[in-house]
């Protein structure tokens, strides 16, 4: 084969392991072993200490306690050079790429040239080429990373692994940016990796993925290990059981809803991104009221730039955008809100909510300025806090007290908090981009029923999520955004995980549809 | 008055001092963009380059030698560069503040080691221009371009020189990355710290020739804040030239011909109020800056510090 590497490592086993930070004891005594050969799952909840734990192990962190052994010995990794040296790559939940480099310069980054102190690019280029080749992974050496898709841009992180011949690949929720049909493109790679005798951590918090993949799951809950088993022995639901610690309903129950009349209409609607280029490319969507428009894509396609469109945070360059038949386009967010619009951000931590702020106070962002929570400039203390303690309540939000500081909660907390903020108002369109991401599965759990239950309430609510199932289980219709465009509509019962997967591919609808029968 | 600009003898005068001029900005805008495609912003240039002016200037005073003199101003610009890097990359602190502090170190010890070891405004014979036999005798060309001392030269092969360090070294590719996205750079073994202190130091060495290459290569004296903002648009010119060798000379070259334009009217005695003319390259600086446009070039992690595990 094109390296001797995955013969280099045989066992890697991580023993009694201690992590802290700061007020969270992150890895508790954890054990964790890998063979080479084998796909092992890493599973368990956001926060659960999966990225922690195998940061020790690519030398990012410095565990408190406990040992690294490679094939029975103990070794001591410092820094990511050294695993780099042992053997060891890592794919990270967030890319580590430099978006103005070429891909063989990504992969060039770091190494000892052949020509030092000159770059031999075209040396590298051409083992791209083959090992790209080996592991069927369609990659060309000369783009530039910017250019390139987010899968693509994970294909580049695994070649950078392989390049540097890695027998042990951890790889950190890798699956979040891909497509469906690409998840299976890569796990055939995968298979082959390990089939050729690397050894594979793959983390996720996916049921169904760790089934269909993996050889072995571990099950991490809040620090601990709390099972080690073979994935043939198991399945979803004792899976779920393991990760959550209780029994977890896996697909929420919908009450039929009379649907009303359209209560947002988006017609041709264009927008910038960041970098101005357009972004949203001519949308034009019907919500009506007491639906639920699930937005499904892989991120980077226009979503969140819709997203932002619709809540008043970004310019739209041309169309329009009706709330309740009036023409609200190109208005201000403080309009928007009082017209009945609510928006739960994609990036809760930068544009929903401000960390500082107790709990009260960013309960109340929006609604400070209204009555019954202002009369004239003064805030009618007695109102805002009766209000808040009942939406803490309502909501389930796990808080100390009103008064603690937003920092302190965990994100499905301040998740709930921003539903609780956008839902206390019974608005009439609801903007949900991303709610559950990062959210752990009982709070993820609630916040589906509660916006499922939104819809008795004759809201419009516009579901935008990279979670297919998600959008699968909640939306009444579901539209994907492919390039800034919607490639089509489908209605729910008549949608299909590989029809979806194709659109999000780019495929038009028809076409989608026909090629899955 | 005004067409007595156009005269071809005036015309090559101040396309000549234009390159001449353009030595200082090249200097310290190449050091610069070293240090700021690394991630690392470095203000203080205009304070190295006073010491650099300075110590170049006396050691030239004292020993004859503007050789000795150059190799002082390197030795002082790295060591404040050295000081940068510590104060920027070892403590984390705000760069913007700290590169103020060291400019404000570099103004007011340039001028108190003045005052005590010199007094007064002297002279010294400094690097002397170097005709370069056969292309110095090209009409025109020649005058312009070949007929400057060695620092002038030096400057301008510096751009080709740069250029390849970034683009065509392992160092090269390691500073972009380090200033594009260091936890990637670091996830691969690249130790960030080390290219940062590489860069900014480096950058201190060219800000100290630049000081230098104004004291003891084209005005030859010394006196206080000798520089009056260069260094300041050096690092003006830094973005404007979009972080390219290619890109800050051609703005280095900007500025230094406005500047050039700019003695030659005072010089002709051409009836535009003086301080109108000196106020030119200050004027073009801030348009160039509203009109040079955020680049995709821009190192993303520029002013950033970097501490591993935070993404
Ligand atoms: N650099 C850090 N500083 C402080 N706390 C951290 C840091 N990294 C992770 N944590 C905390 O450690 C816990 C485990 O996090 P992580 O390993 O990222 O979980 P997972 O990858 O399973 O979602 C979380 O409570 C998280 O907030
Ligand atoms: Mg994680």
């Amino acid at each position: 084969m094109l390296t001797s590497a995955p013969h280099r490592i045989q066992r890697v086993e991580l023993r009694d392991i201690v992590k802290r930070f700061p007020g969270v004891l992150a890895n508790d005594h954890v054990n964790f072993e890998v063979q080479a050969g084998e796909v092992h799952a890493l599973l368990g909840e956001n926060g659960a200490g999966k990225t922690t734990l195998m940061r020790i192990l690519y030398g990012l962190y410095q565990p408190d306690e406990g040992q690294i052994l490679i094939d029975s010995r103990p070794v001591t990794i410092e820094s990511p050079a050294d695993s780099i040296r042992h053997g060891i790559g890592m794919i990270h939940q967030h890319f580590m790429l430099v978006p103005s480099l070429s891909v063989a310069a990504n992969v060039a980054l770091g190494l000892r040239s052949t020509r030092e102190p000159l770059l031999d690019l075209e040396v590298v280029k051409e083992r791209v080429r083959q090992l790209a080749e080996a592991y069927s992974m369609l990659v060309d050496p000369d783009a530039m990373l910017w250019q390139l898709a987010v899968g693509e841009q994970q294909r580049v992180e695994i070649l950078k692994s392989l390049y540097r011949g890695a027998a042990l690949l951890i790889l950190d929720e890798p699956t979040a940016v891909l497509t469906p049909q690409e998840v299976e493109e890569f796990f055939v790679t995968l298979r082959r990796m390990a089939d050729e005798g690397h050894a594979l951590i793959f983390i996720s918090h996916k049921l169904h993925e760790v089934l269909s993949i993996s050889d072995r799951v571990t099950v991490l809950r809040n620090g601990q290990v709390v099972k080690t088993l073979k994935t043939a022995d198991t399945n979803r639901q004792e899976l779920a059981r393991l990760m959550v610690g209780r029994e977890v309903l896996l697909r929420v129950k919908r009450k039929p809803v009379q649907l009303g009349p359209p209560r947002l209409v988006i017609q041709d609607l264009w927008a910038l991104g960041d970098k101005g280029l357009p972004a949203v490319r001519g949308v034009s969507l019907e919500v009506r009221a007491g639906e639920i428009l699930g937005i499904a894509g892989v991120s980077g396609n226009g979503q969140r730039e819709l997203a932002q469109t619709l809540a008043g945070l970004r310019k739209a360059t041309q169309g329009r955008v009706l709330i309740d038949g009036d023409d609200v386009t190109g208005w201000a967010p403080d309009r928007l809100i009082a017209q009945g619009l609510s928006y739960i951000p994609e990036e809760r931590m930068e544009d929903g909510v401000i960390r500082d702020m107790t709990v009260e106070e960013n309960m109340m962002l929006e609604d400070h300025g209204r009555p019954p929570f202002a009369r004239g400039i003064f805030l009618n203390f007695s109102a805002i806090a009766e209000h808040c303690d009942r939406l803490i309540g309502d909501f389930e939000i796990k808080t100390p007290s009103r008064r603690t500081p937003l920092g302190n909660l965990s994100g499905g907390n301040i998740q709930k908090l921003i539903l609780a903020r956008s839902l206390s108002r019974t608005p009439s369109v609801l903007i949900a981009s991303q709610p559950t991401r990062g959210v752990d599965i009982g709070s993820t759990e609630y916040i589906h029923q509660r916006l499922i239950a939104q819809r008795e309430q004759g809201t419009a609510t516009v579901l935008i999520s990279e979670d297919l199932d998600e959008v699968r289980n909640l939306s009444d219709r579901i539209a994907v955004m492919y390039e800034g465009r919607i490639m089509g509509i489908v209605e729910r019962d008549e949608a299909t995980v590989e029809q979806l997967g194709l659109m999000m591919a780019g495929v038009p609808m028809e076409e989608a549809a026909g090629q899955t029968g | 008055m005004i067409q007595d600009l156009l005269a071809p003898a005036v015309l090559i005068g101040i396309a000549s001092s234009g390159i001449r001029l353009a030595t200082p900005y090249l200097y310290a805008t190449i050091g610069e963009t070293f240090g700021q495609l690394s991630g690392v912003l470095n203000l203080g240039v205009e304070g190295i380059m006073l010491m650099g002016a300075y110590s170049g200037f006396y050691v030239t005073f004292k020993t004859g030698n503007p050789v000795l003199g150059l190799l002082a101003a390197i030795v002082v610009g790295g060591l404040m560069g050295l000081g940068m890097a510590i104060i920027s990359v070892t403590f984390q602190a705000e760069q913007g503040i700290s590169g103020i502090g060291v400019y404000l170190f570099g103004l007011g010890m340039s001028d108190l080691l003045f005052q005590k070891s010199l007094g007064t405004v002297e002279t010294v014979s400094g690097f002397q221009p170097v005709e370069i036999p056969f292309l110095s005798q090209i009409p025109v060309l020649g005058q312009i371009f070949f007929r400057h001392n060695l620092l002038v030269y030096a400057a301008f092969l510096l751009v080709p020189v740069a250029w390849f360090v970034i683009n065509k070294t392992t160092w090269g590719l390691k500073i972009q990355a380090v200033g594009q996205n260091p936890a990637a750079a670091d996830a691969l073994g690249v130790s960030v710290s080390a290219v940062r202190y590489a860069t900014v130091t480096l950058g201190g060495v060219l800000s100290g020739i630049a000081g230098a290459s104004l004291s003891i290569g084209l005005l030859n004296v010394f006196q206080q804040n000798l520089t009056s903002g260069m260094g300041f648009i050096a690092v003006a010119l830094v973005y404007f030239g979009g972080w390219s060798p290619v890109g800050v000379l051609l703005g280095s070259l900007l500025f230094s011909l406005v500047n050039a334009l700019q003695n030659w009217v005072q010089v002709l005695g051409i009836p535009i109020p003086s301080d109108f003319a000196v106020m030119m390259p200050y004027v073009l600086t801030i348009l160039a800056l509203v009109f040079a446009v955020r680049k995709v070039t821009q190192p993303a992690a520029l002013t950033k510090p970097f501490e591993r595990g935070e993404g």
